[in-house]
């Protein structure tokens, strides 16, 4: 069965014995049932939900860091006088696959000001972007590529 | 510890509208259609999003946490969608890109008879 819905489990049965239907006690017995799980880790079949779990809270933290160092740039060339910005439309190859993780990866890439995702070709290999600070269009690619793609494809796989 | 969550709200909250105001100004002064939706994702993430914080914050409150939280989930889900469309229909419809412009990948991909949009690596391997 699925750890994560385990975990939901005993924090609903936390919430009951408690007697008190409040988001804290799910919460508290959300962690209490995470405890539980980690330390009987060895003694059922090996799960992936353990490291899979901090992956995704340590990628949403990376992906808030993002968001704001992003925003600022965007910020201080908006507030300041004359053009800082060097756009260009540029075609990422995706190592995404899924329709999920494409429809992730353009939303992520939106999300992040500075660059927005026009497109995707049709057998889904490309991901045509527009982004605003490109010094140097190869470098941009791989960036972008080792940074949010590969981030984002650990926590999905 | 309330005049520390008045301040810390009214800062979160002051923070975020700055954000905002600066998309505005952003909009009027930004070159192309391209950079200004560049510039408007910036409302929608980091504006809206520390004003609901703000908001939260200040009341202190359960039912107002949960809805903060949807509110935040909700507009992070719709908002690129949108800029996504409306940047999107602005190509197709022949918007003029800004001359300083460093690369465009997109020219003479589109097939709009057939409506496809071919792959940018496809002939270079």
């Amino acid at each position: 069965m699925n750890r994560l819905m385990v975990n939901i489990m005993f924090a609903f049965i936390w919430m009951f014995l408690q007697g008190n239907m409040h988001l804290y006690a799910f919460f508290e017995g959300f962690f209490l049932g995470f405890i539980f799980l980690f330390i009987t880790r060895k003694s059922t079949e090996p799960t992936p939900y353990f490291t899979r779990f901090f992956k995704v809270i340590w990628f949403i933290l990376y992906f808030i860091k993002e968001i704001i160092v992003s925003n600022l740039k965007v910020a201080y060339d908006v507030a300041t006088p004359g053009y800082f910005m060097k756009p260009a439309i540029l075609a990422i190859p995706l190592d995404c696959k899924t329709d999920l993780e494409i429809t992730l990866f353009a939303n992520m890439i939106t999300m992040t000001p500075g660059t927005w995702s026009i497109d995707v070709s049709d057998d889904r290999k490309t991901l045509y972007i527009h982004a605003m600070y490109v010094d140097d269009v190869d470098t941009f690619i791989k960036d972008l590529k080792n940074g949010l793609e590969r981030k984002l494809l650990e926590v999905m796989r | 510890m309330n005049t520390i969550l008045e301040i810390i709200a009214g800062v979160l909250i002051v923070s975020g509208s700055i954000f905002i105001f600066l998309t505005a100004i952003g909009l009027v002064k930004m070159p192309d259609l391209y950079t200004r939706v560049s510039v408007t994702t910036k409302a929608s993430t980091l504006g809206v999003g520390l004003v609901i914080v703000g908001t939260a914050v200040f009341f202190h409150d359960l039912a107002v946490y949960s809805r903060s939280i949807l509110i935040v989930i909700f507009v992070f889900m719709t908002s690129p969608v949108s800029s996504h469309m409306i940047g999107r229909a602005g190509y197709l419809d022949g918007a003029v890109l800004w001359e300083k412009t460093k690369a465009n990948h997109l020219e003479g991909q589109y097939d709009l008879k057939n409506k496809s949009l071919k792959n940018y690596y496809e002939n270079k391997e």
